[in-house]
C-alpha cells in the first residue's frame, strides 16, 4: 500500500531502496504536470524534479477526499467535546455531577475521547495529506564542514589576544587579580543566603516527645491504651503518646499530633507470649517490656516508610517498602534486607491506673540511620 | 506557465513589515529547505518533544486551582468517601481539580500520562542515539545536554509526583529525605535545609511546586531549545543507503514535507495520551487518601522511571554498612540511592569521551553506525540495559513475588544475583550476535544473497543461487569501516609489548598501556571488511548462480 512496494526485483533490500536518488521511480513519469515535454525547465515545484516523486491526480483526489473526512470527523468530535462539557456539570448545578466519581469517570470518558478523536483526526488526515497529496521528496543538501580553516581559527584568535592586550587585562595583573578577588565573596553569597532555609540539625532527630509517664493512644482514635488491651497473644496496636490539651494530667482532651510529631513517635505495640522472647534480648531490653508488650518505632531505619505488616507466627515486623524485615521477639534486629539498625524500643510499663506509660525515650535515634544516629549526645 | 499561487496580500505585508527589521528572507528560505533524513526511530525524539508541549499546556491549567500548602484542613467537599478526613491544602485541591473542575480530572491524567511518555520516549530516544553512534563527534555536547535533560525529566517527574500529597507521593518524599539522610557528615544538614527541619514539616511541597513548575521546567525548556538548535545548525544525523554521505544528508525537506509530517505525528502524539487519559486510569489519588507518615499500603508502585531507584534500594543488602568513629555510613542506602544512579548517569555522560580516547577516533561521522558494527559499544550498551531492567524489576519484587506465588526473599536472592551476573551475560551476548551479523554480512556482500532458488548441476549435485544484493544493499553493506577508524598507533604499541617486550612510546606509562589494552578489546573481534569487493567471492554454490547474472546483467 505504501511506497514500497516499488521495490526493485532483486528484494534484498530493506525497502529504502525506493528512495534511490535520480533513479527512475514508477512515480515519476506521472509527476509533471502535462503539456510540458521538459520537466526540468517546466516543473512548477519548489524543489527539482528529479527529488521529488509526486503521485498521480487520480491520486491525489481520492486523498483529499479522505483527508477531508479526517478533518470533518475531527470537526465534529470537537463539537462533541463542548457537548461532553455541558453535559456533565459540576456539583450544585443539578444531576448528573462529577463530583459522583462514577459520573466523574463517564465526564471524564465522553470528554476524553471526543478530544482524543479530534486530535486522532487531524493527525489521520496531515498524514494522509502528507503521503498522498505531497509529492514524495527526497531532497539532498551538503553537511557543512564545521570546523573553521586554521586562516580563519589564526585571525580570530590574533585578534582576540590583540585585543585582550590592548584593554589591559593580560598585562596588568593587579587589576586582573582584585577583580577576581571581587567575585568570591559574591558567588558565596547565594550559597550563605540559603543558610535561612531550615535550622541545623543539632541533636533534634535523636529526641522524640516520648518521656517518662506518658500515657499511649491508639492512633486515629485518640483512645488511651491499657494493658489489658493487648491480653491477647499476636495482638498489635499503632500508639502514638498522649498529649493532653486544657485540663491536663490526664483529665484534658487528647491533641492531635503534628505531623512531625507523628513521624518520630510512632509505635508499635505487640504483645509475644511470654516464652517467645529470644536469648539474644538483653536484660536491659527485656526490662523495657512489659509482660510480654514490646514497644518498637514503626519507622523503618532504612529510609522511614512506616514497618506496618506484623506477621503473628514468626513476630516478624516487615516493612513493604524495601523489605525489611525485623524480628519483635529479638530486639527488632534485621533479619532479612536493607535496613541495618534494629528497630529503636520504647521501654514501656504501667502506671497506677492500668494504662501503659512510656518510661523514656526511644533508645536510639528513630528513622533513617544518619551520619551521627548511633552516636551518644 | 507558473501554477504558483500568489501569497495574500496580508501575508506579503506582514512578511514584508518583518524582513524590512530583521533582514530574514534569504536564511529564511535556506531553513525552509532544510532536510530531515527519513526514518522510523528519528521520531522517538520528536514523541518527546511533543509530550513536553503537552505537560506544558496542562501543568499551566492545573496551576490554575492547585493550592502547594502542607496547612492542615478537614475536608468538606464534593467527594463524600473522604469528608472530615484530615489533610493537606494540597490534597484538598487536587481533590478539587478531579470532582469540582469540568476536564479537570481529564488533564490531571494527561499531565500525568505525558510525564510517563515524555521518560519513556527519553530514554527510547537516548539508546537509539546510543546505539547508533549519533553521538559521536561533532555531536557529543548535544549528547550531554541530551543527558542533562533526561536527568532533570526524571527530577521533575519524582517532585511533580510528590505535589498532591497522597500517600505514595508523600511516601516517595518521604524515601528521597531517608536518601539524603544517608549522606556522610552533611546529610542531616541537607535534609533539614530542604524540609525547613524535619520531615514532613510544612515547607517541603511550596518548594518542590517553584522547582516543578519554575525552575526546572525553565532550564529543561533552554535545554531543549539548545538541543534543537545544535541539532538544526549541524543536520540530523542519517543511516547509510545510497547517495548518503558524511557530505550529504538526504531527506525530506523542512517545508512542506517534514513540517506537515510532523504536525501529522504532534495530533497522533497528543490523541494517544489523551485517549490513555480518558480510558486508562493513573494516579487515582482519590482512592489512596492522604499522607501520613505512619500509614501505608503494601504493593505500592513509583511511577515506572523511579522503578529502577526503588529496586537497587532493595535489592543491596546491608552487608557493607559500616562506622568511623561511631559515626554512621549506611552504605546500603547510600550506594542505591546515589551511587548507583551516579554511575548510570555518569557513565552516560563520559561515552562519547570514553569511546573517542579508547579508539582515537576524532573524525567527523554524520552517518550512524550500525549497531552490529560497533559490537563492543552495542554489548556495552545491552549490558547497561540488562542492569537497568533488572533493578526495574526488584523494583516491583513484591507484585512478582505476589504474582506468581514465589516467596518474596527468593526474588530479592535472585535479583541481587542477575543484577551481577545478568549484564556479563547480555554483554556477551550482544556481542557474539554482533559479530554474527557482521560474518552474515560479510557473505552477502561476497557472494550476495540467498535466493532460495534450488538447482541442479550437470553432476546431479543441488545448489542454492545466490543473486547479486541491490545497490542500496551493497552500499549499506559497505558502510561499515570498524577497524580503520582505531588509531594504528594503539594498536601497534599493544602488539609490541605483546611480542618482544619493548614498549612503543605511545604506550608508555600506566594510561596509554591501558588505552593500548583497551582499543585492543574494543576492535579485536571485528570481522574486517577491507578489500572486500561487492559479489566478488567465488562461493563453490555460486557455479549455475553466476551465468544466471551475467544473463540479467545482459537484459539490462
Amino acid at each position: 500500500m505504501t511506497d514500497k512496494s516499488k521495490n526493485n526485483d532483486n528484494g534484498a533490500s530493506d525497502g529504502s531502496a525506493d528512495r534511490v536518488i535520480g533513479t527512475p521511480s514508477p512515480a515519476e513519469g506521472t509527476a509533471i504536470v502535462a503539456g510540458s515535454d521538459d520537466p526540468g525547465a517546466e516543473h512548477p515545484g519548489a524543489y527539482p524534479p528529479e527529488e521529488t516523486h509526486a503521485h498521480s491526480e487520480e491520486q491525489q483526489r481520492r486523498a483529499e477526499k479522505t483527508a477531508s473526512m479526517w478533518f470533518l470527523i475531527a470537526f465534529l468530535a470537537g463539537i462533541g467535546f463542548f457537548v461532553a462539557y455541558f453535559a456533565f456539570p459540576p456539583n450544585g448545578e443539578g444531576e448528573p455531577a462529577i463530583a459522583d466519581p462514577q459520573i466523574g469517570q463517564y465526564s471524564n470518558m465522553a470528554l476524553g475521547g471526543t478530544l482524543a478523536l479530534a486530535l486522532f483526526g487531524i493527525g489521520a488526515g496531515m498524514t494522509v495529506w502528507a503521503r498522498w497529496i505531497m509529492p514524495h521528496y527526497e531532497v539532498s543538501t551538503p553537511y557543512d564542514d564545521l570546523s573553521s580553516s586554521s586562516e580563519e581559527k589564526g585571525s580570530f584568535g590574533d585578534f582576540f589576544m590583540r585585543s585582550a592586550d590592548e584593554s589591559g587585562f593580560t598585562k596588568r595583573p593587579l587589576l586582573r587579580r582584585t577583580l577576581l578577588l571581587s567575585m568570591v565573596p559574591l558567588g558565596l553569597a547565594p550559597i550563605v543566603l540559603l543558610r535561612d532555609t531550615g535550622p541545623l540539625p543539632g541533636d533534634k532527630l535523636k529526641h522524640t516527645l516520648w518521656e517518662d509517664g506518658l500515657r499511649m493512644v491508639v492512633e486515629g482514635t485518640n483512645k488511651p491504651i491499657k494493658e489489658a488491651d493487648l491480653a491477647e497473644d499476636g495482638a498489635m496496636i499503632t500508639a502514638f503518646p498522649l498529649v493532653e490539651g486544657e485540663g491536663g494530667e490526664h483529665g484534658g482532651e487528647a491533641q492531635h499530633l503534628s505531623l512531625n510529631d507523628q513521624a518520630k513517635t510512632v509505635v508499635l505495640l505487640i504483645k509475644i507470649p511470654e516464652g517467645d522472647f529470644k536469648p539474644g534480648m538483653t536484660e536491659q531490653q527485656m526490662n523495657w517490656t512489659h509482660n510480654g508488650i514490646v514497644a518498637y518505632s514503626k519507622i523503618c531505619t532504612h529510609v522511614g516508610c512506616p514497618a506496618a505488616l506484623y506477621e503473628r507466627g514468626s513476630h516478624r515486623i516487615l516493612c513493604p517498602c524495601h523489605q525489611s524485615t525485623f524480628d519483635a521477639a529479638d530486639g527488632a534486629k534485621v533479619v532479612f534486607g536493607p535496613a541495618h539498625r534494629p528497630l529503636p524500643q520504647l521501654p514501656i510499663g504501667v502506671d497506677d491506673e492500668g494504662y501503659l506509660i512510656a518510661k523514656g525515650d526511644f533508645s536510639e535515634a528513630v528513622g533513617p540511620t544518619f551520619w551521627d544516629a548511633e552516636k551518644g549526645d | 506557465m507558473s501554477t504558483t499561487t500568489q501569497a495574500p496580500k496580508a501575508l506579503r505585508g506582514v512578511g514584508n513589515w518583518i524582513d524590512d527589521r530583521f533582514h530574514l528572507a534569504k536564511t529564511g528560505e535556506k531553513n525552509l529547505r532544510k532536510v530531515f533524513p527519513n526514518h522510523w526511530s528519528f521520531m522517538l525524539g520528536e514523541i518527546a518533544l511533543y509530550s513536553f508541549i503537552i505537560l506544558l499546556v496542562t501543568g499551566v491549567f492545573l496551576t490554575l486551582w492547585f493550592n502547594p500548602s502542607m496547612a492542615h484542613t478537614t475536608y468538606e467537599g464534593s467527594y463524600q468517601r473522604l469528608n472530615g478526613v484530615q489533610m493537606s491544602e494540597a490534597y484538598e485541591s487536587t481533590l478539587r481539580i478531579d470532582f469540582d473542575v469540568r476536564g479537570g480530572f481529564l488533564v490531571r491524567q494527561i499531565h500525568h500520562w505525558a510525564a510517563l511518555i515524555f521518560v519513556a520516549s527519553l530514554v527510547a530516544h537516548m539508546l537509539r542515539v546510543f546505539f547508533t553512534g549519533a553521538f559521536r563527534k561533532p555531536r557529543e555536547i548535544n549528547w550531554l545536554i541530551g543527558v542533562g535533560i533526561f536527568t532533570l525529566a526524571m527530577l521533575e517527574g519524582l517532585f511533580g509526583y510528590s505535589l498532591p500529597d497522597d500517600l505514595p507521593s508523600g511516601m516517595g518524599v518521604r524515601i528521597l529525605q531517608g536518601v539524603m539522610l544517608s549522606l556522610p557528615v552533611v546529610g542531616t544538614y541537607v535534609s533539614m535545609f530542604l524540609f525547613g527541619g524535619e520531615f514532613p514539616g510544612e515547607d517541603i511541597i511550596p518548594r518542590l511546586y517553584m522547582l516543578h513548575i519554575l525552575l526546572i521546567p525553565g532550564i529543561l525548556l533552554a535545554l531543549i531549545a539548545a538541543h534543537f538548535m545544535i541539532l538544526w545548525h549541524q543536520k540530523h544525523t542519517q543511516y547509510p543507503g545510497t547517495g548518503r554521505s558524511e557530505k550529504k544528508v538526504v531527506g525530506t525537506p523542512m517545508f512542506p514535507g517534514f513540517a506537515v509530517k510532523a504536525g501529522g505525528f504532534f495530533f497522533f502524539v497528543f490523541a494517544v495520551i489523551v485517549g490513555l487519559s480518558a480510558f486508562v486510569q493513573i494516579n487515582p489519588i482519590h482512592l489512596f487518601g492522604p499522607f501520613t507518615p505512619t500509614a501505608i499500603t503494601s504493593g505500592l508502585q513509583p511511577d515506572w522511571y523511579m522503578g529502577f531507584m526503588e529496586g537497587s534500594l532493595r535489592i543491596f543488602p546491608n552487608w557493607l554498612d559500616f562506622q568511623v568513629f561511631g559515626y554512621a555510613v549506611p552504605i546500603g542506602v547510600l550506594v542505591p540511592g546515589l551511587v548507583i544512579p551516579g554511575i548510570i548517569f555518569g557513565g552516560l555522560a563520559a561515552w562519547p569521551f570514553l569511546e573517542q580516547w579508547i579508539t582515537g577516533d576524532k573524525r567527523v561521522h554524520n552517518v550512524a553506525d550500525r549497531p552490529r558494527n560497533a559490537p563492543v559499544r552495542t554489548a556495552v550498551g545491552v549490558a547497561g540495559v540488562v542492569f537497568y531492567g533488572i533493578l526495574w524489576l526488584a523494583g516491583a519484587n513484591d507484585i512478582l513475588s505476589h504474582t506468581f506465588s514465589i516467596s518474596l526473599y527468593w526474588t530479592t536472592y535472585f535479583f541481587r544475583v542477575t543484577a551481577i551476573v545478568g549484564p556479563i551475560i547480555g554483554f556477551i551476548v550482544a556481542k557474539r550476535i554482533c559479530l554474527g551479523l557482521q560474518r552474515r554480512d560479510l557473505e552477502t556482500l561476497e557472494h550476495g544473497y540467498e535466493s532460495g532458488t534450488i538447482q541442479q548441476l550437470p553432476s546431479g549435485e543441488f545448489i542454492e543461487v545466490h543473486k547479486e544484493s541491490s545497490q542500496d544493499t551493497v552500499h549499506v553493506l559497505e558502510s561499515k569501516t570498524a577497524v580503520d577508524r582505531i588509531d594504528d598507533e594503539a594498536i601497534a604499541s599493544v602488539e609490541e609489548s605483546e611480542s618482544d617486550g619493548v614498549e612503543a612510546p605511545a604506550a608508555r606509562g600506566l594510561k596509554g598501556r591501558l588505552r593500548a589494552k583497551l582499543a585492543h578489546w574494543y576492535t579485536k573481534d571485528n570481522v574486517s571488511f577491507e578489500g572486500v569487493e561487492a559479489h566478488t567471492g567465488h562461493h563453490l554454490h555460486h557455479g549455475a548462480g553466476h551465468e544466471e547474472h551475467e544473463e540479467m546483467a545482459g537484459s539490462h
